[in-house]
């Protein structure tokens, strides 16, 4: 009889000892208070802000550091005039297609293909459809209005303002204005 | 381009054929014959498979044919306009090569349309022709197929449930059948025992106290003593070393997060660079939790699953996961626009370095160029995400001294590579020898 007692509490420990370590929760920590920052941690909870986390948008009427106004109104005028007006501020050695190849390889491809003629993977798995080729005819596309499109997106595509910086902008744009070129060719 | 398009009442338009008719012979003859031309062309030129590839490549972008996306749903658009409108096809045709235009010429319901989608302009399609777009509308005109009932489906999923009740049942067989075994062992044992009684033999009785119990004799004999406690402690002191080593690790580590992201089907199967989402691990400390916009630039048009799906991972798993992303976010995928009402997602992160060590993705990324997967594991294989890597010290130590720095295309690392490389005397500088082992990289 003591026996089985003595087995029964060895199987509780054990079972005990081992539920600790679920793969659902993190583990034990040796001295949480260096482990845990003390200031606030990106994306962290915290009382102290308004909606209790620090991930913030950012306040009306700022600009993040280096960033620069856009004027432009993301509308179809304001489309038609960025066509019509707006201007690289790249001059010809800021041109970097190695990079801006690289960027397009990241957010665009996967839609308009690395060609640029709309055959991107989610086109080909149907998961995305209507992606136009960048020689496409009926929407002639100019420096700005691939900035402005980039900016604040078109139809379907939306704005790439949050994953490119100015200066990638413009990167992403001269790429897709070779592509353009290449294919048209 | 600029003429005006009357509105004709679908009624009407036949009387006024008819009196056409009636007015001149000739006209009556050149008339009917136009008109048997034209059915007849119709239906010959008609192709399907033409306009839905014409429809994929220009039109799908902003249309579906039975859910408002940018624009209208088109199934049926012909035969809703003439009905509703009563707008004939040359008034689609002109609309589709350049609505601007028909816009700008005042066309009632063109401005009406244009005004009800926010101002958002159709794309010209001067390049289509006449037939190219009747096959798009002969597309639109397809009655809705019936949704197939997935009896496909159901009859796996009955097969795979099966054979795991089979699984159980033979389990439960094995059981039952021990149990009789033991039952019979026992009651075997009791009938000799009782028959042994009956017969008057004596059954040899064991003497608990006469014997020396073997745990007295154990320890009696001392070198066993010895040998064996030594084995206790070396046992357990691999046991406590290994247990105090793996606090604070949390390889494995794969908590429930609140929507079910899964890495495999968007970096896995759709091939997404891991970039995409996490671009701040271009340029910044963090690899950043994509922000729902950045969801939304792909789910504001994939409204549900389409892809291979599991018993537990069903079509309508994955729905009620992107609905959740739509509820988050605050998108009303019937009215196609964004009500305001937003929710945060409270994702639970996995991968934490503890506050005293210093890590930045965009040194890791960006300038020594090293894939993602290197400390991330497959992820393009996750269903759900897990840390894959232990992330202590010795692990990142290791990678340093093993890793050759990038320094191609690098000027800024060129010069000093230059010289460190001379003075190890080595053609390629690891991290480590670069200063990655230096305390105070990490730790300050």
């Amino acid at each position: 009889m003591q026996n089985i007692f003595k087995i029964l509490i060895i199987t509780l420990v054990v079972a005990t000892l081992s539920s600790c370590s679920s793969k659902d929760s993190p583990n034990y920590e040796y001295m949480p208070n260096m482990y845990r920052s003390i200031p606030y941690d990106a994306y962290g909870e915290y009382d102290v802000f308004e909606k209790g986390h620090s991930a913030l948008i950012p306040p009306a009427g700022t600009i993040a550091r280096g960033y620069t106004l856009f004027d432009y109104e993301n509308t179809t005028s304001g489309y038609e005039l960025a066509k019509k007006n707006l201007k690289s501020p790249f001059s010809s050695s800021d041109i970097d297609l190695k990079k801006g190849k690289e960027l397009y390889n990241i957010y665009c491809a996967v839609c308009h293909g690395s060609k640029g003629d709309g055959q991107g993977i989610l086109m080909k798995r149907e998961k995305i459809l209507g992606i136009p080729s960048y020689s496409d005819v009926g929407r002639s596309i100019s420096e700005g209005s691939i900035y402005h499109t980039i900016f604040y997106g078109k139809n379907s595509m939306g704005s790439y303002a949050n994953q490119l910086d100015d200066h990638e902008r413009w990167l992403v744009t001269h790429y897709v204005l070779k592509l353009k070129s290449d294919l048209e060719n | 381009m600029n003429k005006k398009y009357k509105k004709v009442n679908p009624n009407s338009y036949f009387i006024k054929n008819s009196t056409n008719f009636l007015t001149t012979t000739v006209g009556k003859i050149i008339l009917t014959f136009a008109l048997i031309f034209s059915v007849s062309s119709f239906a010959q030129d008609l192709d399907l498979v033409q306009g839905k590839a014409l429809f994929n490549a220009n039109c799908a972008a902003c249309h579906k044919l039975d859910k408002k996306m940018t624009g209208p749903a088109l199934r049926g658009v012909q035969d809703r306009l003439l009905k509703d409108e009563g707008l004939d096809k040359e008034w689609m045709y002109s609309w589709i090569r350049n609505s601007a235009s028909l816009i700008k010429s005042g066309d009632d319901y063109s401005n009406k349309i244009y005004a009800e989608y926010n101002g958002s302009a159709m794309t010209a399609f001067p390049q289509l022709s006449d037939s190219e777009i009747d096959n798009i509308l002969a597309y639109t005109a397809q009655e809705k197929a019936i949704p197939v009932v997935n009896t496909v489906q159901a009859v796996p999923a009955n097969g795979n449930s099966s054979s795991g009740i089979s699984n159980e049942i033979i389990l439960g067989a094995f059981a039952f059948v021990f149990l009789l075994l033991a039952l019979g062992l026992f009651l075997v044992n009791k009938t000799l025992r009782s028959f042994a009684v009956q017969s008057n033999i004596e059954l040899p009785k064991t003497n608990k106290s006469s014997r020396k119990p073997l745990w007295k004799a154990f320890v009696d004999n001392q070198f066993l003593m010895l040998c064996s406690a030594i084995l206790m402690l070396l046992v357990s002191a691999y046991f406590v070393y290994g247990f105090l080593m793996q606090i604070g690790v949390n390889q494995g580590y794969e908590p429930v997060q609140p929507i079910h992201y899964s890495h495999k089907i968007h970096a896995g199967d759709n091939e997404i660079d891991c970039k995409y989402c996490h671009s701040s691990a271009r340029v910044s400390k963090h690899s950043g939790i994509p922000s729902l916009n950045v969801c939304m630039n792909c789910h504001k048009t994939i409204y549900e699953y389409n892809g291979e799906t599991t018993e537990e991972y069903s079509k309508e798993f994955y729905d009620g996961e992107i609905q959740k992303l739509y509820k988050a976010v605050g998108w009303d995928d019937e009215e196609q626009e964004y009500t305001g009402e937003t929710q945060a997602v409270k994702w639970v992160r996995i991968h934490n370095l503890p506050d005293f060590a210093y890590f930045n993705h965009a040194q890791h990324v960006s300038v020594a160029g090293i894939e993602c997967q290197t400390c991330h594991g497959p992820v393009e294989e996750m269903e759900i995400m897990y840390q894959y890597s232990p992330l202590t010290m010795g692990w990142c130590i290791n990678c340093h001294r093993e890793t050759n720095v990038k320094v191609k295309d690098n000027q800024y690392y060129e010069k000093i590579h230059e010289q460190l490389s001379q003075k190890y005397g080595v053609d390629k500088l690891t991290a480590a020898q670069m200063g990655g082992l230096e305390c105070g990289k990490c730790h300050y």
